[in-house]
């Protein structure tokens, strides 16, 4: 398909090369004489017609390249807010483009009309103070109108996340993201620490905050459809940053600094699957910001279930306590009987995989 | 150079008659040439330096548009030149494509559409529009540009380091770029980065202090602040907003080195690298995001401004008409120039900073387009009912204005807090940021040296080489950012090796684009050496020019062909009128310079320019107060 915009170009570009050595032709033949005072030469009508012939395949290939990568744009937000954005979004861009058209038109269009002609003159305009005026306050008001209207649904976005919320914890190392729940028992999530990190607690989750205890880990995120979720989002050694782009989601994750977003998905996976008619598809959360040899490769696999499946997969977790029961001596004493409660009856084997985030390269 | 020289010895002489004591003695070819303190040479310099740079930054491009557009491509070829960063299976090193998106934006952006436009221009055409004999400090002068020469040395040779340059994007955020163990280019690769932006800092800082002084001290009588050409007034903003930005850069990069080399914890806490702990605490990476966008941002000023005051005064000349809206010009750079310094974090949306801010930025952002507005409209209604010609710097003027409306547009979109959640970081982004700043400006950048190239060598460039010139490149700058919008719009994030983690195949979706790209990126890189060829060339061979070959107003036109030191032979001319006295209707000719008193042409004058004859005298009387600050 994009071949044809190969082709189109190659037009283009012969087309240029046409005009040009037409004019070339013409100013050698006159280059004796050509010293009247003027630094015109016989290429001015040929370049002249080279704007209108831009500005006529460019609405063309602007239009026909728009359409043909239609389809391979992000299919329809499957979240709350991401539908406002993407509104929000294509009405922007109806504007701006409209606008780019109509400059560029009158752009070109004045280039070729006023194009010097012998006798001609050029008429002595420097100033007009009503339309400087004009075109100083029509912009004014479409910038009002778009900060008005962005600036609503940043504040809505951005508000606090409702009490209920699903509360995720995501960390970003290089090169992989680890996931932490809050369990199936408090719904909050226990202290972390970096200084407690260790080849089997990767997060250095802090066992003696007693909110750590039901806290789990996984290898894939799981989000319960029209439910809001908070993702608490940190990162370990440098900047990487949330980004999932079905979700229209994306915050920073800084070392030293945690940072939040919570939304509503509003689309499962298998719905999302459905209307792409691709039974593979999977949401993706990527990596936005630059942070090494692997960040184009470090990702996690994402699926939003319905909200039964959701907590079906949820009960079937177990705590990071329960995987590895050794930590109980982390535990302070006056907890260690609440503690207990997590640790399996028949020692598990320590299973330190678990932990471990999707890791590429 | 041996014809330009005996011809500049030959004005030399000439200018003794007039008696200015500091041609008397002869400069030796090192003073001449290299250490030279000639606003002129330093210019040249600067130029040079500049295209060199250029054509190196773009093949760096080309490296990794070859990663990005032909991902299954054999590179063995490329391994005389790049040895071990084309791994065993014959693929760009991981690393290194990093490393080559890091040097590409640094490149461009500080050697060369800074030191390359502002340097070149800002030093070639104040003293010579305004109406200076020299910079305020010819010595501060030349020191910038050995810094300047300096800083680029060391950058470059960051590039044969084993471990590579600098890696981590041309923003170097800590902590990738404060811990040498996140990655190999954040080694000595990042210290000589740091070097060497250290030194471009203060070539800069040299420079932009002595274009604002000599800016204000040095004009000629008559030559008020409001007769001032726009390109003037472009680089005085510019360099007032580099004077006022760069030493943050400076305070940023210094306490990056702080934390790289003597374990402060400025922009580093609780960070756990590869099985170790680190004992860092309270430092936010976040502190070094605002300092640096609080360069940054004005740093996207500093490379368009003066594009576009060349630009004004290009389109002005070749219409045949004044500059429409002359104050409304000036003013709307003089808004830039402010709300430059109060956008910056625009850039830092998502960055985890409190959404109120967000709120701040977005609202000031989007203040900053209107300015943006009027420039454009103005432009467009100076071509209207003009007397058009397209000379090639007309050509590149035409196509700044096209792409600074093009790019500047989606700045709307990106500069809404709400909108850039999704678009952040991804090749949207890349889109915007190269047609309005990086293509717009090297087009100012283009048009600036076809323009005064006769004035600065004595020769013409050819014409026909410079149409072709423009065409192919700006079909081809076309060709190549704008379909990058519809992949920022599927959501593909810049600085990715490749696309194979997205979600639903995203890496099959735009192959043919990418591919398309990157042979549209060719071509356009290749059709610069039309450039190179036909500047090069001209130097030497080009047609002699005529003292004013392109029929302009503006004062350096008066000067000989061959401008010796000093640039006037006799007395530096005075004047009378504004610079854009073109097709005045009962005017015989279609050009008025700056340099003709009202009082030689009652037939074209206005009233209110009648009655400023009166005071022709008292600007002529200044001549010998002029001459005294040039003989002190």
């Amino acid at each position: 398909m994009n071949y044809l915009i190969g082709l189109l170009s190659i037009v283009f570009l012969g087309l240029a090369f046409a005009v040009i050595s037409k004019s070339a032709g013409l100013s050698n033949k006159i280059k004796g004489g050509e010293n009247d005072g003027t630094p015109l030469d016989s290429s001015n009508n040929t370049n002249a017609i080279g704007f209108i012939i831009f500005w006529l395949l460019g609405t063309v290939g602007g239009v026909w390249s728009f359409l043909d990568s239609q389809p391979d744009f992000l299919p329809v937000a499957a979240s709350e807010h991401g539908i406002k954005t993407d509104n929000m979004f294509w009405m922007s861009m109806a504007i701006v483009t409209l606008a780019l058209f109509v400059t560029n038109t009158l752009l070109f269009f004045f280039a070729f009309k006023y194009r010097n002609k012998r006798g001609n003159e050029a008429t002595f305009y420097p100033v007009n103070h009503k339309l400087e005026i004009i075109w100083t306050i029509i912009p004014a008001i479409v910038m009002a109108v778009l900060v008005f209207t962005g600036w609503r649904t940043w504040r809505e976005i951005t508000s606090p996340a409702p009490s209920v919320s699903e509360v995720i914890e995501i960390t970003g190392h290089q090169f992989g993201w680890y996931v932490r729940y809050a369990g199936n028992d408090d719904n909050a999530l226990g202290n972390s620490n970096y200084k407690l990190i260790d080849d089997t607690n990767s997060i250095g989750i802090d066992l003696a905050d007693k909110n750590s205890f039901d806290d789990f880990t996984a290898t894939e995120i799981h989000l319960p459809k029209g439910k809001p979720v908070l993702l608490k989002i940190k990162a370990q050694d440098v900047l990487h940053s949330v980004y999932l782009p079905y979700q229209r989601v994306k915050m920073d994750a800084v070392p030293g600094m945690p940072t939040k977003f919570w939304f509503t998905p509003t689309m499962s996976t298998d719905e999302m699957r459905a209307k792409l008619n691709n039974p593979d598809f999977n949401f993706k959360l990527n990596c936005t910001e630059i942070c090494g040899r692997g960040h184009f490769g470090m990702a996690i696999t994402v699926f939003v279930d319905e909200p039964a499946d959701y907590e079906k997969w949820k009960k079937e977790q177990k705590p990071f306590l329960t995987l590895n029961p050794t930590y109980l001596d982390k535990v302070p004493a006056n907890l260690k009987a609440k503690a207990a409660k997590y640790i399996p009856a028949e020692p598990v084997a320590v299973d330190s995989t678990a932990t471990e985030a999707v890791s590429v390269n | 150079m041996s014809t330009t020289h005996s011809t500049v010895e030959e004005i030399h002489s000439h200018g003794h008659d007039h008696d200015h004591d500091h041609d008397h003695h002869e400069l030796g070819f090192i003073r001449k040439y290299i250490f030279s303190e000639d606003h002129k040479v330093i210019a040249k310099q600067y130029l040079i330096t500049g295209i060199l740079w250029a054509f190196f930054g773009g093949a760096l491009s080309i490296l990794f548009r070859l990663q990005l557009g032909f991902p299954d491509m054999n590179l063995e070829w490329l391994k005389p030149i790049l040895g071990g960063w084309i791994d065993e299976s014959g693929k760009l090193d991981k690393e290194f494509y990093l490393a080559l998106v890091t040097m590409h934006g640094t490149i461009m952006v500080f050697f060369v559409l800074t030191a390359g436009l502002s340097g070149t221009f800002s030093n070639f055409l104040i003293p010579l529009q305004i109406g200076a004999r020299d910079m305020a400090s010819g010595f501060i002068n030349m020191l910038s540009y050995w810094f300047f020469f300096l800083s680029s040395a060391i950058m470059f040779c960051s590039l044969f380091l084993e471990t590579g340059p600098a890696s981590g994007g041309w923003v170097v955020y800590p902590p990738l770029s404060a811990l040498p163990q996140s990655m190999p280019g954040s080694g000595l690769g990042l210290t000589m980065w740091l070097i060497a932006m250290a030194l471009f800092i203060v070539s800069s800082l040299m420079g932009g202090i002595n274009y604002i002084c000599t800016v204000i001290n040095l004009r000629t009588r008559g030559m008020y602040f409001s007769r001032m050409p726009l390109t003037i007034w472009a680089f005085f903003f510019t360099a007032v907003l580099g004077l006022l930005s760069f030493p943050v850069l400076l305070s940023a990069a210094l306490l990056l080195i702080f934390d790289r080399s003597f374990g402060t914890s400025f922009y580093l806490s609780e960070i756990y690298i590869q099985g170790q702990a680190l004992p860092n605490m309270g430092g936010s990476p976040i502190l070094y995001q605002h300092l640096f966008w609080f360069l940054g941002h004005p740093e996207v000023y500093i490379v368009l401004l003066p594009a576009l005051g060349m630009t004004s005064e290009i389109i002005a000349t070749n219409s045949r008409k004044p500059i429409f809206g002359y104050r409304a010009m000036i003013g709307s750079m003089m808004g830039i120039t402010v709300l430059a310094f109060i956008v910056w974090a625009h850039h830092m949306f998502v960055t985890g900073m409190n959404p109120f801010l967000g709120s701040v930025f977005m609202f000031l952002t989007l203040i900053i387009a209107v300015p943006s507005a009027v420039k454009a409209f103005n432009y467009i209604t100076t071509l209207w009912k003009g007397n058009i010609i397209f000379t090639p710097a007309m050509l590149f003027s035409i196509g700044l204005v096209s792409l600074f409306i093009s790019g500047g547009v989606t700045g709307i979109i990106l500069g809404n807090s709400a909108l850039d959640i999704n678009l952040h970081d991804t090749y949207f982004v890349v889109a915007h940021f190269h047609l309005v700043m990086g293509a717009a400006s090297f087009f100012g950048l283009l048009a600036g040296v076809y323009h005064w190239f006769p004035k600065m060598f004595g020769r013409e460039m050819n014409k026909t080489l410079g149409y072709i010139h423009f065409w192919l490149s700006f079909v081809g700058v076309y060709a190549v950012f704008f379909p990058m919008h519809y992949i920022g719009i599927a959501g593909f994030p810049r600085r990715y090796y490749s696309f194979t983690a997205l979600g639903n195949n995203a890496e099959a979706a735009f192959t043919d684009l990418n591919a398309f790209i990157s042979i549209a990126a060719i071509i356009t890189f290749s059709s610069q050496a039309i450039f190179f060829f036909n500047f090069f060339i001209s130097i030497f061979k080009g047609k002699k020019a005529s003292q004013n070959p392109w029929n302009s107003n503006t004062l350096e036109w008066t000067t000989p062909v061959e401008v010796g030191h000093g640039n006037w032979p006799g007395e530096i001319p005075a004047v009378y009128r504004w610079p854009y006295d073109y097709s005045k209707p009962g005017s015989a000719t279609d050009f008025i310079p700056q340099n003709v008193p009202y009082s030689a042409t009652p037939e074209s004058n206005l009233p209110e320019e009648t009655e400023e004859i009166a005071i022709e005298k008292d600007i002529e009387g200044l001549l010998s107060a002029q001459n005294e600050v040039y003989n002190r």
